[in-house]
């Protein structure tokens, strides 16, 4: 299962910015000319910046692009719009080349590029599932074979022999996945293709995908910007930004570089320069923070890490209480940690509380911290006065080296005490 | 270490058409053949009955015209036949290469989310015209044997020179188009160019006339057109009429197989990027 299926050798793509046509042809002539004569080219990036007429800006879509993927893998690409996904995948499908470097690979290409992979609208979904097989390469009696499977999975057994232009978005995108999805290539790339189909059909998507590299060693490049379905399918990622590869890894990692969450581990946090809005009456406001711990000793699992927090009283209270809100990378709140005894002071006062934060049913990963001073009455409502965001920030380790990978995105956040075994029998 | 199957490269070399894989695709042609054939006529009650009016309205509106008003010399053969014949050729290479000149374009959607040999196309268009062109000279065989039968047509040997003029059809309008296609994707004028240049080139060519009424001493321009002898050659091998001249004949194919290298040539220059600027 090592074989590599995909490799992209130092991928360079650039465009024209503005407008092509109309006056290209006397640039072209232009250029042309000025070759022939061994002048310098009038219209080339290196001329004289005020010179470079208005429609000839270069824009480099992909910048030195390189990766490869293993046969049998889900690769996840991910970033920003105009991060230079989709030109990859148009690459890679051979829609169109590459300005410099190779691309190269093993077996052949499903691709479905936006919605509906090149269907023809007069053409019945029967015509267009041949016609999308001949596309790839396969023969009539190959794609007979697989034609029931086909429909049964778009569940389009009444509209098969209606031309694909009466057709809904949802139904084309069905159809177009199923042919992709069923046909036998090696590769299969898929771009923001499951947007249009309701949940239930992008479950099955994302299932069928899963199957294909998982059971069929078919190699799986997908997507999406919806991180969800990245994080259930792709067990490798890649994140683009303007073009170059800035990240190639685990999905989680990739998921937190490409929502811009990640930040490191801190031992010092100043809160007074934290915009706190415009909050009527902070009773108690956190000051500052610090982790009293050795920085070059890893927090694992079931360790209390200690920490400094220096706070004013800004009025008279005897009841404060504290609530650590504990945010994980994926943006989702894995718990919460409160501070029950209430603290006392007079206005004008400083506090400084040195507190152990239980790691003990955090699973491992990278957690934020968010900070809360709160009130409680007898009804059981609390009433907020001061909150910061994303301190501490803290990176728990495994309880031993030995210890199982954790996988959030199945797993959760919270370790729970291991089950306990009373008896064998 | 490691093979690959498939290597994409920025560029490729001048004049590299892989025709291994295009025959891997001749599923796909097929397919493309019978969707372009199947596409044209939906919808409308005569179906391909289409292909056979066309040319026939056109046959009656030029002996009328030329034969009747102008008083255009048909040579002492009938001349509905005359024009007919004329007719059926022009229109088999007109339709190629207005189609072929247009593939990119008017199929951008295709072929901007999938990639088959881009050539599939045009060979597609020259094979769906071929069945239309197929339907029309029956048509033809049909009028023609009338007038055979009543004695006012002979017949030539070179009747068996038929496929290499096909042949020579094809490949020119199929190089004509591809070299228009080519440039297309960047330039648009020319689409605007390709219908009235296609009329224009039947001027310059003896659809509408019989090529004796050309002057002796413009004869070598004017053969300079290939499809000046093919339409000859069909004349001559249906109806007896004119000479047949050899050198001429291979001018014409010369001149074919140099619009088709230039226009491979240009295809391959663009045919891996033009949906960036299509």
């Amino acid at each position: 299962m090592d074989n590599l299926a995909i490799k992209f050798d130092h991928i360079c793509k650039e465009y024209r910015l503005g407008s092509i046509g109309g006056g290209t042809l006397r640039g072209d002539l232009q250029s042309w000319f000025a070759k022939m004569r061994g002048k310098e080219d009038p219209n080339s990036k290196l001329a004289d910046a005020g010179r470079v007429p208005a429609g000839s800006e270069r824009f480099l879509a992909l910048d030195d692009v390189c990766f490869e993927v293993k046969q049998g893998e889900t690769l996840g690409i991910i970033g920003h719009n105009g991060a230079g996904k989709s030109t990859l995948l148009k690459l890679l499908s051979r829609v169109t080349a590459p300005t410099k470097g190779t691309i190269s690979y093993n077996g052949r290409i499903a691709s479905m590029l936006e919605v509906g992979t090149g269907f023809h609208p007069e053409l019945t979904g029967r015509e267009n599932v041949y016609m999308n097989g001949a596309i790839l390469g396969m023969s009539k009696a190959e794609i007979s074979r697989k034609f029931d499977e086909i429909v049964s999975f778009a569940e389009m057994e009444r509209f098969i022999d209606t031309p694909v232009k009466r057709y809904s978005s949802g139904m084309y995108v069905k159809l177009a996945f199923a042919v992709a999805a069923h046909l036998d290539s090696e590769i299969m790339v898929m771009d923001e293709v499951l947007a249009v189909g309701d949940m239930k059909f992008q479950q099955k998507c994302l299932g069928k995908m899963g199957d294909a590299s998982q059971y069929e060693g078919r190699t799986v490049l997908y997507v999406s910007h919806n991180m969800n379905t990245i994080r259930q399918l792709c067990s490798r990622c890649i994140v683009l930004d303007h073009g170059k590869m800035v990240f190639d890894g685990d999905t989680e990692t990739a998921i937190e570089i490409y929502s811009d969450s990640r930040k490191n581990m801190e031992y010092h946090y100043d809160f007074t320069k934290i915009p706190r809005g415009i909050e009527k009456n902070i009773k108690l406001e956190f000051l500052s923070m610090d982790v009293l711990r050795d920085r070059n000793v890893p927090i694992r699992t079931g360790d209390v890490v200690e920490v400094r927090l220096k706070c004013r009283a800004n009025s008279d209270f005897d009841n404060m209480k504290l609530r650590f809100s504990i945010i994980a990378a994926d943006d989702t709140i894995a718990g919460t940690m409160f501070l029950n005894e209430g603290l006392a002071a007079k206005t004008g006062d400083e506090l400084e509380l040195h507190l152990g934060l239980d790691t003990e049913h955090l699973a491992p990963g990278w957690y934020r911290f968010d900070l809360f001073s709160f009130e409680s009455n007898d009804f059981g409502l609390q009433e907020c006065y001061d909150r910061v965001a994303g301190a501490p920030i803290l990176e728990i380790e495994k309880r031993t080296e030995k210890d199982l990978e954790w996988l959030p995105q199945w797993w959760g956040h919270a370790q729970f005490p291991d089950v306990r075994l009373y008896s064998v029998h | 270490m490691d093979k690959f199957q498939t290597v994409i490269m920025p560029k490729t070399g001048w004049f590299d058409i892989d025709l291994k894989e295009v025959w891997r695709y001749r599923d796909l042609i097929s397919l493309f053949v019978k969707r372009n054939f199947v596409s044209k006529y939906k919808q409308t009650i005569l179906g391909p009955l289409w292909a056979v009016i066309q040319p026939l309205l056109t046959t009656v509106v030029f002996t009328v015209v030329f034969g009747s008003l102008a008083g255009l010399s048909a040579d002492g053969v009938p001349p509905f036949l005359f024009y007919l014949s004329g007719n059926v050729a022009w229109t088999y290479f007109s339709a190629c290469l207005t189609q072929t000149a247009s593939t990119f374009t008017s199929n951008a959607g295709i072929l901007g989310k999938v990639y088959f040999p881009r050539v599939v196309m045009p060979i597609s268009t020259v094979l769906t015209n071929l069945i239309a062109f197929a339907i029309q000279f029956v048509m033809f065989l049909v009028f023609w044997i009338y007038y055979y039968a009543k004695g006012e047509v002979q017949i030539d040997k070179l009747v068996l020179l038929l496929p290499v003029l096909i042949l020579q059809m094809a490949l020119l309008s199929l190089g004509t188009g591809i070299i228009v296609s080519a440039l297309t994707t960047k330039y648009r004028d020319l689409q605007m160019l390709v219908g009235f240049g296609v009329q224009l080139w039947m001027y310059a060519t003896p659809v509408a006339y019989d090529i004796g009424i050309i002057p002796e001493k413009y004869m070598g321009i004017y053969m300079l057109n290939p499809m000046t002898s093919v339409i000859n050659i069909f004349r001559k091998a249906f109806l007896g009429l004119g000479d047949f001249e050899p050198g001429y004949c291979l001018l014409s194919l010369g001149i074919t197989l140099i619009i088709l290298v230039v226009g491979i040539i240009l295809f391959n220059r663009v045919e891996k990027t033009f949906m960036d600027t299509v």
